[in-house]
Formats: C-alpha cells, sequence, structure tokens
C-alpha cells in the first residue's frame, strides 16, 4: 500500500517534533554540568598594559665580576630551565652574548671597541608585533592582553615554525626530555617536556602574585629595570625619555620591548 | 527453518567463543578502584558528585583561564574561591598521583599526559 500525503505529512511533523525535543532535552541535561561560578584576577598582581625591560649596559660591564651573571642562575633556577651541555640541544630562556652578535648590525667599529667584553643579556624581547605569533599553527604561542608574548605549553606541538621565524633566537626546543638536566628542582614550577618550545615569559606566574620578574629581583647592581611602557609615568617611560637606548634588530619592525641603554 | 541443527549449533558456538571474556571473568571482577583521599580536608574546589564526573572538563578550563586569559581565581557554586594550579592547588591537598590520580585513570586506561611537565608530588621528593 502507498503511503497517503496525509500519513506522511503526520509523519513528518512528528520527527521534527521528536529531534527538537531530544536535542532541547539534551542540552538541558548537559547544562547541568555547569556550576554557577567565575574567575577573577588577583588584588595582588601586578597589571600593565605593555611590560618591558630595559638593560644598563654600564651597570652590567661594571657589576660583570661581581653578579657573576645572577639574573641567569635566578630565571632558570625558578622555572626549571635544564643545563644541558651538548650546545646543539641546549634550552636557554635568558643568556648572555657579545655585542657584535647581539646587535650583528651595528657595524660602527667604535662600538665593538666601547662594548669589548660587556656581557650583553639577551632574552625574548616580547615584540609588539611579534613574528613567532604569527607563524604559530595552534595559537599556542600568543600575545596576551598585558603584551606578554606567552606560551601555552599545552598546545604547542613543537613544529619550530616559532623558532624559525623569531629573529632573536629567543627560543629553544627540548629535542630530549629535560628533567635529568635539572639539578634542583623548583616544585612551584612545572618543566617542560620533550618536544615542546620554550622561552622567557616575563614571569607571568611572578607578576600574578604581585612580583616583578626573578631577573630583575636577582640582579645585585640593579641593571635591570621591568615597568610598563603602557602607562606614561611609569619608571621605564621616564628612562626612556632621558636616556638612549637600543633595541636589536629595530629595522625588523618588530617593536621589542626589551631596550638595552647604552649612553 | 532449514538446517536448523546446524544453525542453533552455529549460534551456540558463536555466543560461547564471542562471549568468552565475559565467561572466564565470571565472578572474578575487581573491586572499584579507591583514590585516596586527603584526611585533613573534606571539602574539594566543587562537591565530590562534581568533581568526580567533570574534574577534566574542570581543569581543562582552568588551564585555559590561567595561561590564556590571566585569570588567577576561580570562584566555586558556593562563591570561595580558589587560585587556579594543578600542582600548586591540587596537589596540594591529593598529595600523590600514584594513589590519587592513577588509581581511577588506570583502571579506566585513561592516560593524560599532565605530569610529563607538571612535577608530581613523588617526583619532588625523589629529585631533592
Amino acid at each position: 500500500m502507498a503511503i497517503r500525503r496525509r500519513t506522511f505529512l503526520k509523519l513528518a511533523g512528528l520527527t521534527l517534533f521528536g529531534t527538537t525535543a531530544s536535542a532541547g532535552l539534551g542540552n538541558l541535561i548537559a547544562s547541568g554540568e555547569v556550576k554557577a561560578r567565575g574567575y577573577t584576577k588577583a588584588s595582588e598582581s601586578l597589571i600593565g598594559k605593555r611590560w618591558a625591560m630595559l638593560i644598563d649596559v654600564k651597570k652590567c660591564k661594571e657589576g660583570k665580576d661581581n653578579c657573576k651573571l645572577k639574573c641567569i642562575e635566578a630565571c632558570h633556577s625558578i622555572h626549571n630551565v635544564p643545563s644541558i651541555p651538548d650546545k646543539k640541544r641546549e634550552v636557554k630562556w635568558i643568556w648572555e652574548e657579545k655585542f657584535e652578535y647581539a646587535f650583528p648590525e651595528q657595524a660602527d667599529e667604535h662600538f665593538k671597541q666601547v662594548f669589548k667584553d660587556v656581557p650583553f643579556l639577551l632574552l625574548c624581547n616580547h615584540c609588539e608585533n611579534p613574528p613567532c605569533v604569527r607563524v604559530c599553527p595552534t595559537r599556542a604561542t600568543f600575545k596576551n592582553e598585558e603584551g606578554i608574548t606567552m606560551m601555552d605549553f599545552h598546545r604547542c606541538i613543537g613544529c619550530r615554525f616559532c623558532m624559525a621565524a623569531c629573529p632573536f633566537g629567543a627560543r629553544s626546543f627540548n629535542w630530549i626530555d629535560p628533567r635529568p638536566y635539572i639539578k634542583k628542582v623548583n616544585p612551584e614550577f612545572p618543566t617542560r617536556t620533550q618536544g615542546v618550545v620554550g622561552k622567557c615569559l616575563f614571569c607571568y606566574q611572578r607578576l600574578a602574585q604581585g612580583k616583578i620578574p626573578a631577573c630583575v629581583e636577582a640582579c645585585p647592581e640593579k641593571a635591570l629595570i621591568f615597568g610598563d611602557l603602557g602607562d606614561e609615568k611609569s619608571e621605564v617611560n621616564r628612562i626612556l625619555k632621558e636616556r638612549v637606548a637600543i633595541r636589536r634588530k629595530a629595522e625588523l619592525g618588530t617593536h621589542p620591548s626589551v631596550f638595552y641603554l647604552i649612553d | 527453518m532449514y538446517n536448523s541443527n546446524k544453525v542453533i549449533l552455529g549460534i551456540i558456538v558463536f555466543v560461547l567463543f564471542f562471549g568468552m571474556p565475559f565467561w572466564l571473568n565470571l565472578g572474578r571482577a575487581k573491586p572499584l578502584p579507591k583514590p585516596e583521599l586527603p584526611d585533613d580536608e573534606k571539602e574539594c574546589v566543587e562537591s565530590r558528585a562534581y568533581m568526580r564526573a567533570y574534574h577534566m572538563k574542570m581543569l581543562l578550563e582552568w588551564r585555559v583561564k590561567r595561561v590564556r586569559e590571566g585569570q588567577v581565581y576561580y570562584i566555586n557554586s558556593q562563591g570561595k574561591s580558589f587560585r587556579i594550579g594543578l600542582q600548586n592547588t591540587c596537589m596540594k591537598c591529593h598529595r600523590s598521583v600514584e594513589n590519587f590520580c592513577n588509581r581511577c585513570h588506570k583502571t579506566i586506561s585513561a592516560n593524560p599526559d599532565c605530569w610529563r611537565c607538571h612535577i608530581a608530588p613523588e617526583e619532588v621528593k625523589k629529585w631533592q
């Protein structure tokens, strides 16, 4: 027996109703899993619009015998950065470099002579226009609302596009499990795992606790100055108006947030 | 029914053979895993039933809120706030991955990779 038009329409209507009703019921059940709740920032946090760092090269030069590069030591121990002797596999978040390698575009012979034997501290520049963020396919690296170029290690797939994109070599790949190379562990901070890229995060976790970055705090010469570029009255803006500061590879237009005071 | 002898025999053999895992383990069911709960704390971030069912979703949301959106505190349904953190909040009460997380995860063959980066409380002891 062929189905009648009337029966067909009835059945179609019933099916439509059933589908909608079951979907609605499903949503109703699923909504039970979401509790009434919220999230807040911490009142003790340091809040900035664009965090930046000034490195007083003169103080680094004068204090280098005294300080024993406590900034690097502080950063690497707090963040469980491994010390891997093999240069091809080493991981570094902040490190020292000679002037001519830190600023290869500054061809002036005179500069080279002045800054001979001065340790230039290099770290992620937290660029305003970061090329690493543009290339990351999973958005594991992104710009947060405080101007920090963040890493979400949960999302990193280890493709190393960011390392190729970064003009400053600020990123390190974990070729091997870093844990055996961490002598003393900080139980408050995670390690990384094999196959993710790591770098300086401007101590976002310390800023949330109201503390300045570890390297800045550890420097006995007060050569590192941390502050907010977005705040007109901040110390960093005041100093930048008065003193001569250069940035690494400024011609590339990434607008680094790390400045080197050279006067 | 044609060939009823063969068909019925076939059905019996099929049920016996494919139900083998059930027949072999009949009456030998393993007890449900009992994760070790902290003695000094009675209340978790949310109710016990909620945590049991949705802890994984909550942790997933926590990590997005903390790392990507810069939030620091979670306010629960009772209005109490907790600092977001696996190592620094969860594991301050649940002091063992082996005796808490893994008891259930092993039973149901769930292998979350949290502890490849986050440091389990047991690992800290081994390190120092």
